[in-house]
């Protein structure tokens, strides 16, 4: 990887002003930095996607196949007979701007192609040339464009620098959402093997092995008994959660990144806790034993095939109920998918909280809760008892993830949980959260170290906005409910707010929470000490 | 800085000159009868064939953008409009959008301060699109005038509203001059604008000079080279009634360049962005509710996938599993 410019360097050197060539005239559109590896054959043979070979987007020459635009043009006008989304979203686009500056790509980077309405005219052009009337007669005038293989490559470039976040479709007054235009892009390059290896690889491992790091069932149980080791060192009680357990009421689905990797592994623990002071009868899976979908990054099929194993599982383990983690887009799957592709789940009851008693009827039909609506509601009924001062150390501020803010709604039960059980909370500026939240710059399977550059760019808005509150109030902790943002923000943080760590909002629970039986806590889940002013004393 | 622009209000002007000489040769049938009806025509197949393109196309999945709190545990204050749950939530978020432009409302303009970043509410845009789009409404239906006999009161009292400044004689049509007003706006904010300007091609300078040109005309011959309204009304009737007729001693030219913009306004609406009038009332993020956990959504044409069954991973993992104490179905 390049050396990265300092900070303010970086940021003094973003430049939003308009180059002076059209777009559709500015050339070599792959940039170092900004593109990630691509696909291994391997991982495209497992999903049954065509495989290329070995190629770099630095190549000049791209493997295209001999019959690459024949594909492309039968491939889009597939897509445009099954999905109504699409082509309203080609036709309809009135280029009024006002998606253009709210992309954190377009911020970050200031590349005009960035700009959410140039992204999909990428796509658009063509479409205009191909499939309409004013466009097949008048060409460039109506807005068409040929396609080429300089198209294709702008295509790859830049649908994988989107991160599906659909901030843009919120501001625009026809609701266009620039990520589905991505994602039927993606489609497109799927059909010519054209894919990034930081989502294939996770899709293939997901299909083959459960969950996207390829760990293996034994394994994961090993991790999770590592957890538990942990939790008996801090609370002095021995927890013994069970695997593919049959008959367990509940059967609960997280991302593997909340078991692979710090901080999501405290979250993981938060998890763990939480059940055991509940008593729940709960199990995990090996077999579905990753809450995230890379497949929703790849195509509709990929992400259907990733996603019926949670209701397959289910269904063999004869549970009542699913219970989901703190994920981001595996909450836009399980929302808005996972019951149209794979349901009806008419072999799972309507969950009903064994704790308190409360039904879950917003998710009667799918039957998957998330886990903030479950313990907001647990809170809200006082079955927890809690010692918010623990987590005193920690100044608060909450990031809205993209897709359950976006895709869902899930905007209080987080903050409910969080407020209960900290003492320090702060919200950012009102134009950064919510539905107007910023991404985590690494989102829909851009996390990869080679494009670091363009992650700390997309990043920039909300670390801005951290910045913010961590000046005026001294936050120096950022919690949010999204696997890909506990992975993707240490690396942001570090390099624009240093002082701010992450973490999910399980911990922090996890860490007020207060057990029958527990040993007097001297520490946090991350085994430093409950106050700020022990570790300097320790140190003087 | 580009300046396509010129090449679309070169291309208006060019068409407004045929449209005069026309006239002035003895073209009048032509542009006062034949292209009148031939843009209808154009107009009315093009719109119900897109419509129709569009209704065809399935809505695989519900994929709407929420724009506020989710409905879920009764104590937490859900956000019926912005994040629907029930069709009438959905009715109510369209009719925001459709009629109030709810989404522009919401604009912002980022801007770096310094260390901050800053996002500013700007009203702008969605005040110059209201004023254009109530602006043309109000023109249209005023318009309408000229194809019914009698008049229905509707007309006048909207004519007696739009006119109620009384500014000279015949009285000034606020609407007229705010459609020229929000038209001209939204055409210097794509000039002026460097992001806007970089965006706009062709296609959205268009139909703005195409606007401009017909409020401009229109506005000449109410006020200033007053043509014979009721020579007008006598065409127009005959278009509506399909009798048409060309008035014995003409009309203005003018007025024949006035209905050759309209013409041809109208015939562009179906093969351009124009028919966003249309699609957004079609547009799934927006006209579906967050309904989903509560009710499935069919997708007609869910398709068959090959997966990766337990009984084959158990296969793979069968001995590592039984070594680690994880239950297997076959021993
Ligand atoms: S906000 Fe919507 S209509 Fe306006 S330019 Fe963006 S996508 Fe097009
Ligand atoms: S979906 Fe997000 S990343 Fe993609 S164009 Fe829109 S704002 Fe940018």
């Amino acid at each position: 990887m390049e050396e990265l410019p300092k900070p303010d360097e970086m940021y003094e050197s973003i430049d939003h002003t308009p180059p002076e060539e059209e777009w559709e005239k500015i050339e070599s559109p792959i940039k170092r930095g900004r593109y990630a590896y691509p696909a291994k054959d391997k991982n495209l043979a497992i999903m049954e996607f065509p495989t290329p070979g070995e190629w770099s987007p630095a190549d000049e020459e791209w493997p295209l196949p001999d019959n690459w635009q024949q594909i492309i043009h039968e491939g889009f006008k597939e897509r445009l007979e099954k999905y109504r989304s699409l082509k309203i979203f080609m036709d309809t686009c009135v280029r009024c701007g006002a998606c253009a500056d709210k992309c954190h790509y377009f911020i970050g980077t200031g590349d005009p192609k960035n700009m959410p309405v140039v992204r999909a005219e990428l796509l658009r052009s063509i479409y205009r040339n191909d499939f309409t009337t004013a466009g097949k007669i008048l060409g460039k005038i109506a807005g068409g464009r040929k396609l080429t293989k300089e198209v294709i490559k702008e295509w790859f470039a830049y649908f994988y620098q989107c991160s599906e976040c659909r901030r843009c479709s919120v501001f625009c007054p026809y609701g266009i959402d620039t990520a589905e235009v991505t994602m039927m892009g993606r489609e497109l390059l799927n059909l010519l093997g054209l894919n990034i290896n930081w989502i294939m690889e996770p899709v293939a491992n997901c299909f083959r092995t459960g969950n996207h790091l390829g760990i293996q069932p034994h394994a994961f149980k090993e991790m999770v008994e590592f957890f538990c080791d942990d939790i008996e060192e801090i609370t002095g009680l021995k927890l013994n959660p069970s695997f593919n357990r049959k008959g367990a009421e509940i059967l609960f689905i997280t991302p593997s990144g909340d078991y692979f990797a710090d901080p999501g592994t405290y979250t993981f623990m938060g998890y763990l806790m939480l059940f055991e002071a509940l008593g729940l009868d709960y199990t995990l899976s090996t077999y579905a034993s990753e809450g995230g979908n890379f497949g929703l990054f790849t195509s509709s099929d990929a992400m259907k095939k990733l996603n019926s194993k949670m209701y397959a599982e289910a269904k063999r383990l004869g549970v009542k109920w699913i219970l989901g983690g703190e994920c981001g887009h595996m909450w836009r799957v399980i929302n808005q998918y996972m019951d149209t592709m794979n349901g009806p789940a008419d072999f799972l009851e309507v969950p009903k909280s064994p704790i308190t008693g409360t039904v879950f009827d917003n998710a009667k039909s799918t039957k998957m809760v998330h886990i903030t609506e479950f313990t907001a509601d647990l809170i809200r009924h006082n079955k927890l008892k809690l010692d918010p001062s623990r987590n005193d150390k920690f100044k608060v501020t909450y990031h809205d993830s993209c897709n359950p803010a976006r895709a869902m709604g899930l905007l209080e039960e987080p903050r409910y949980v969080i407020k209960n059980v900290c003492n320090y909370f702060y919200e950012m500026p009102e134009n950064t959260i919510r539905e107007k939240t910023f991404c985590c710059g690494s989102g829909s399977g851009l996390n990869t170290e080679e494009v670091m550059d363009l992650r700390l760019r997309g990043g920039l808005p909300r670390a801005n906005a951290v910045k913010h509150v961590h000046d005026k109030y001294g936050v120096n902790m950022l919690a949010c409910i999204c696997a890909i943002d506990r992975a993707a923000f240490p690396p942001l943080m570090e390099y624009w707010v240093p002082e701010v760590g992450t973490t999910g909002i399980h911990e922090l629970v996890a860490n007020a929470l207060i057990m029958d039986g527990e040993k007097e806590r001297t520490t946090d889940l991350r085994f430093e000490s409950l106050k700020e002013e022990e570790d300097e004393a320790d140190e003087g | 800085m580009n300046v396509s622009y010129l090449y679309s209000l070169l291309a208006v002007i060019v068409l407004g000159l045929i449209a005069y000489a026309g006239a002035v040769v003895g073209l009048e049938a032509l542009f006062g009868i034949v292209i009148p009806y031939l843009a209808v025509l154009v107009f009315f197949v093009g719109f119900v064939n897109k419509v129709l393109d569009w209704a065809k196309a399935p809505v695989p999945f519900r994929i709407t953008t929420t724009c506020g709190q989710q409905k879920t545990l009764d104590w937490i204050k859900p956000s019926p409009i912005d994040n629907p749950t029930t069709t009438v939530g959905v009715i109510i978020r369209m009719l925001l959008e459709i009629l109030l432009f709810r989404s522009l409302f919401r604009n912002t303009r980022v801007e770096f301060k310094g260390e901050k970043i800053s996002y500013k509410w700007v009203l702008w845009l969605w005040l110059f699109a209201i004023m254009f789009h109530y602006s043309f409404f109000v023109v249209v239906i005023r318009h309408l005038r000229f194809f019914v006999e009698p008049v229905p009161f509707f007309i006048s009292a909207l004519e007696t509203v739009d006119g109620m400044l009384q500014i000279g004689l015949p009285g000034l049509f606020i609407s007229g001059a705010t459609l020229l007003g929000g038209a001209t706006l939204l055409l210097l904010r794509r000039i002026l604008l460097p992001k806007i300007n970089y965006i706009s091609r062709a296609a959205d300078y268009f139909p703005l000079f195409l606007i401009i040109g017909i409020a401009l005309t229109g506005i000449l011959m109410r006020y200033f080279i007053k043509v014979d309204v009721v020579k007008v009304k006598e065409l127009t009737m005959g278009l509506a009634s399909f009798h048409p007729g060309i008035p014995e001693d003409g009309v203005s030219a003018l007025f024949y360049v006035h209905l050759f913009f309209v013409s041809l306004l109208v015939a562009y609406i179906p093969f351009s962005k124009l028919m966003h009038m249309g699609g957004i009332f079609l547009s799934p993020t927006r006209n579906l509710a967050n309904n989903n956990r509560m009710k499935r959504h069919i997708n007609p044409w869910n398709p068959k996938v090959k997966i990766h069954t337990y009984e084959e991973y158990e296969e793979d993992f069968r001995e590592k599993m039984k070594e680690a104490d994880i239950p297997v179905e076959k021993e």
